[in-house]
C-alpha cells in the first residue's frame, strides 16, 4: 500500500527504535508479568511470605525504567519523541501479518508513569491493606496481571496488541472484583462486569478487523498516514465501534452499569482498576485514535454525547448512594464521562482529556484507598451512616483525603480545578448546551463530595458502641500522602501549557475555540458554580442531623438516583427477560423437538436389536444352516444371473 | 474319460458332509464331515483342473490340504480341551455364548 504525505495536524511518523533505555521497553511489560507468572505458578501457601514483597518489586522496577525513559524522551527534540520496539513477528498469515510491536511516545510515557506510578503506590498500600487475608499472595499475583497487562494496553504500537492488552485488563478485572468470590454479591458483580466488558469488546474486536480490512494495516503509524483517504462512511462506523468498545471500559452509558458493582472487589483493585487506570483506557483508545476521530465528525459528536450524559449519569448516582465506594464509582463514571467529553471535542480537548485523566487518576485513586483506610478502620463497614466525626480518629486519611476532594471539586490551585476548568472551557466552545451540562456536573460533583466529606468526616459520631475507628498502619497512609500531594500539585502540568505542548506531537495542536464569554469569566462562573453545590450540601446534610437508617420517604428522583437510573432495570426489561425467553424456547425446541427426533430414532434401532439378537441362540449346527442358506442364495444368485 | 462322475461322486460326498454338519451331535463327526466337504471340494478342483488342462486347480487343492492339516490340528486341540472341562464333546452342550 503506498502512503500519501503525513496528515498535518497530525505529525505522526515512523517509529524509530531508540536504543539506550528505550532497548528496554519490553522489561517494563516483562516484569510485572514475570511476578504474576511465578506467583501463580508456585502457588499461595509456597509463596505467602514474599510475594507482597515481588509483587512490589516488579511494579516500582518498571515505574524507574518508566522515569528514565520518560526523561530519556524528554531530552529529545519534539518531532524526534516516537519511539518503536519490534519484538518479534505475532501473526504471519498470508496477507495478514503483524509485529509484536512497541510504541513509546509522549502519550503512552504519561500513561506509563500513571499506571506504574500509581500502581507502585496502591501495590505498597495493598501490602497493608490484604495484611490478614490468607490469599495475598494470589492477590498480588493479580494486581501484577493487570498492571503487565494494561502496559501491553498503552505500550502496544497497533490495534490487536491493544486488543490483547483489553482483554487481559478484562481478566484481571474480573479475577480482583470476584476476589472474595465466597461472597456472592461478589461473585456476582465479576460475572456482571465481565459481561458487560464482553459487549464493547465486540466494538473492539469488529474495529479492529475493519481497520485491517479498510487500511491493510494495523499499525498506529500505518493507519494515522492513510486515514483520511477512506470513506466517511467507514470512518464513522469505526468511530463507533470503538466508542462502543470505550463505553464498555470506560462504563460509559449505555455499558455503564457494572462499575457500581464493580465495588464488591477489594479497595486497592477500586483504586487501581476502577478509578485510575483501566477504566481510563476507553479514553485511551479514542485519543489515540485522533486520526479516525479527526475525520469522522458523526463519530465525535457521539463521544460528546456520550460523554456529556455519563457525567451528568454519574453524579447523579453519586448524590444519593450512601456506601462511600459507590459514591466514588459514580464520581468516577461521572469524571471520565468528563474525559470523553473532551476527548469527542477533537483537537481542542484530547490534550485536556488525558490531563484530566492523570489528575483524577491522583485525587480519585487518593480518595478510594482514603474511603479503604476509613472501612479499615470501620470493620469493613461501607455505610457512610454509621460514620461521622471521623476526622479527630483519622487525621492523615482526613487531611489526605480532603486535599483529593479539593482537587475533584474543582478548588484552585488543586489539579482537578485545572484539569476540569479546560474540559468545561473547550466544552462551551463547541456548544452551549454540552458547555452547560458540563458546568452542571462541576456543581452536582461539589454536592456530592461534599455530602460525602460532610457525612464521614464532620458531624455527630453515629458508629457502633463496638467500633473503635483508629489511624491505619504507614504502609497504607504513606501511598496517601504522596497520592495527596499529586493531587495539590496535579496541576503544575499545565504550567505553560506544558501538557498541551507535550501531547502534541500525537493529537495534533491544541486547537482554541472562541468563547461566549472570557475564559477568566467562565473560571469565575464554574467557581460560583461548586460554590453553590457545596453550600446546598450545607444546608441539606451539614446543618441537620444524619439519620443511621437511609429515609424511605424520599422523592422519586432520590429513588431513581439510589437505583442507579433504573439502569440495572432497563438491561433487564430490553435485554435480559427478552433474551432469557428466547433461550428457553430454543432449550425446549432442543429438548422436544432435536432431542425427541434423535431419542426416538435410536429407540427405535434399540427395539429393532433387541428382536433380531434372538437369532444368536449358541447352537453351532444353527450357525452352521444360516452359513448354508447363505451360500444357497448366493448360488442361486449367480446362477439367475448366469442364465439370465 | 468324461468328468461328470467325478463331479456327481464330489457332489455326493459334499451333501454327505454337509448333512452331517447340521444333524450330528458329536464334535468329531461334525469335524470329520467338515473334512469330507473340503476334500470333495479337492476333487472338484482336480477334475476342474483336468478338463481346462492347467495346474491351478491342482495347486489350489494342495492349498486347501494344507490349511486342512492346520485345521485338523487346532480344532482337535479344541474338542480335546472341551471334552475335558465339559465331559462332553456335544456341539450343543457348548452354547453359552449367546444372545
Amino acid at each position: 500500500m503506498s502512503y500519501v504525505p503525513l496528515h498535518e495536524s497530525v505529525p505522526v511518523v515512523d517509529p524509530s527504535s531508540g536504543g539506550g533505555v528505550f532497548s528496554l521497553l519490553w522489561v517494563i511489560i516483562a516484569l510485572p508479568a514475570l511476578g504474576a507468572a511465578v506467583i501463580l505458578l508456585l502457588g499461595n501457601t509456597r509463596t505467602a511470605r514474599w510475594a507482597h514483597l515481588l509483587g512490589c518489586a516488579t511494579v516500582i522496577t518498571s515505574f524507574v525504567i518508566s522515569l528514565v525513559s520518560f526523561f530519556a524522551l524528554l531530552g529529545r527534540g519534539a518531532e524526534d519523541r516516537q519511539i518503536g520496539q519490534t519484538l518479534y513477528t505475532w501473526v504471519d498469515a498470508g496477507s495478514f501479518k503483524v509485529d509484536m510491536g512497541l510504541l513509546y511516545d509522549p502519550l503512552s510515557a504519561v500513561f506509563l508513569l500513571l499506571i506504574t506510578g500509581v500502581g507502585s503506590l496502591i501495590h505498597i498500600y495493598s501490602v497493608g491493606y490484604m495484611e490478614h487475608d490468607v490469599r495475598r499472595a494470589r492477590f498480588f499475583a493479580y494486581l501484577n496481571l493487570f498492571v503487565a497487562a494494561m502496559l501491553t494496553l498503552i505500550l502496544a504500537d497497533n490495534y490487536l496488541g491493544v486488543f490483547l492488552g483489553w482483554e487481559g485488563v478484562g481478566l484481571a478485572s474480573y479475577l480482583l472484583i470476584g476476589f472474595w468470590q465466597h461472597k456472592t454479591s461478589a461473585a456476582v458483580a465479576a460475572k456482571k462486569a465481565f459481561v458487560v466488558n464482553r459487549v464493547g469488546d465486540i466494538g473492539m474486536a469488529l474495529g479492529t478487523m475493519l481497520v485491517f480490512t479498510t487500511f491493510g494495516t494495523l499499525t498506529f503509524a500505518g493507519v494515522s498516514k492513510v486515514a483520511d483517504q477512506a470513506g466517511d462512511t467507514t470512518l464513522t462506523i469505526l468511530g463507533l465501534l470503538f466508542l462502543l468498545a470505550a463505553c464498555g471500559k470506560s462504563a460509559q452509558v449505555p455499558l455503564q452499569s457494572w462499575l457500581l458493582d464493580a465495588m464488591e472487589g477489594p479497595t486497592p483493585v477500586s483504586a487501581l482498576i476502577h478509578a485510575a487506570t483501566m477504566v481510563t483506557a476507553g479514553v485511551y483508545l479514542v485519543v489515540r485514535s485522533n486520526f479516525i476521530y479527526d475525520n469522522a465528525p458523526v463519530a465525535q459528536t457521539a463521544v460528546v454525547i456520550v460523554g456529556t450524559v455519563t457525567l451528568l449519569w454519574g453524579a447523579v448516582i453519586g448524590c444519593a448512594k450512601d456506601d462511600i465506594k459507590k459514591v466514588l464509582a459514580g464520581s468516577t463514571m461521572s469524571q471520565i464521562g468528563y474525559m470523553m467529553l473532551a476527548a469527542g471535542l477533537g483537537p481542542a480537548g484530547y490534550a485536556f482529556a488525558i490531563f484530566h485523566l492523570l489528575t483524577h487518576g491522583f485525587f480519585k485513586a487518593n480518595m478510594f484507598l482514603g474511603a479503604g483506610s476509613v472501612m479499615h478502620a470501620m470493620d469493613d463497614d461501607v455505610d457512610m451512616r454509621h460514620y461521622g466525626a471521623l476526622r479527630k480518629m483519622m487525621p492523615v486519611t482526613f487531611l489526605t483525603f480532603a486535599l483529593g476532594y479539593l482537587a475533584i471539586i474543582g478548588v484552585p490551585p488543586f489539579a482537578g480545578f485545572w484539569s476540569k476548568d479546560k474540559i468545561i472551557e473547550a466544552a462551551f466552545g463547541d456548544n452551549l448546551i454540552i458547555g452547560l451540562a458540563a458546568l452542571v456536573g462541576a456543581g452536582v460533583t461539589a454536592f456530592y463530595m461534599t455530602r460525602l466529606m460532610l457525612m464521614t468526616y464532620f458531624g455527630e459520631k453515629r458508629w457502633a458502641e463496638k467500633v473503635h475507628p483508629h489511624e491505619s498502619p504507614k504502609a497504607m497512609t504513606v501511598p496517601l500522602m504522596v497520592l495527596g500531594a499529586l493531587s495539590a500539585l496535579g496541576g503544575l502540568l499545565l504550567l505553560g501549557g506544558w501538557v498541551t505542548d507535550w501531547l502534541a506531537p500525537v493529537v495534533g495542536e491544541e486547537v482554541h475555540a472562541d468563547l461566549p464569554v472570557p475564559a477568566l469569566v467562565l473560571s469565575v462562573i464554574v467557581l460560583l458554580v461548586v460554590v453553590a453545590g457545596i453550600s446546598v450540601a450545607w444546608l441539606t446534610v451539614g446543618r441537620n442531623a444524619v439519620p443511621r437508617t437511609a429515609p424511605t420517604k424520599v422523592s422519586v428522583f432520590t429513588k431513581a438516583a439510589r437505583s442507579d437510573l433504573y439502569g440495572d432495570a432497563l438491561n433487564e426489561e430490553l435485554f435480559m427477560r427478552p433474551g432469557d425467553r428466547f433461550v428457553t424456547g430454543l432449550a425446549t425446541f432442543d429438548r422436544s423437538g432435536v432431542d425427541g427426533f434423535v431419542d426416538g430414532f435410536a429407540g427405535s434401532l434399540g427395539g429393532m436389536s433387541s428382536t433380531f439378537r434372538r437369532i444368536q441362540t449358541g447352537f453351532v449346527r444353527s450357525y452352521a444352516l444360516s452359513v448354508l442358506g447363505g451360500a444357497v442364495l448366493v448360488v442361486l444368485a449367480l446362477l439367475a444371473v448366469s442364465l439370465a | 474319460m468324461s468328468a461328470t462322475p467325478f463331479l456327481v461322486l464330489s457332489a455326493i460326498l459334499f451333501t454327505i458332509g454337509c448333512i452331517g454338519v447340521l444333524t450330528r451331535r458329536n464334535a468329531i463327526v461334525v469335524f470329520m464331515c467338515v473334512e469330507l466337504m473340503l476334500n470333495a471340494s479337492n476333487l472338484a478342483l482336480v477334475t476342474f483342473s483336468r478338463v481346462n488342462g492347467n495346474l491351478d486347480g491342482q495347486v489350489a487343492a494342495f492349498f486347501v490340504m494344507v490349511v486342512a492339516a492346520a485345521e485338523v490340528v487346532v480344532g482337535l486341540a479344541i474338542i480335546m480341551t472341551i471334552f475335558r472341562t465339559r465331559r462332553s464333546a456335544s456341539v450343543d452342550d457348548a452354547s453359552l455364548l449367546k444372545y
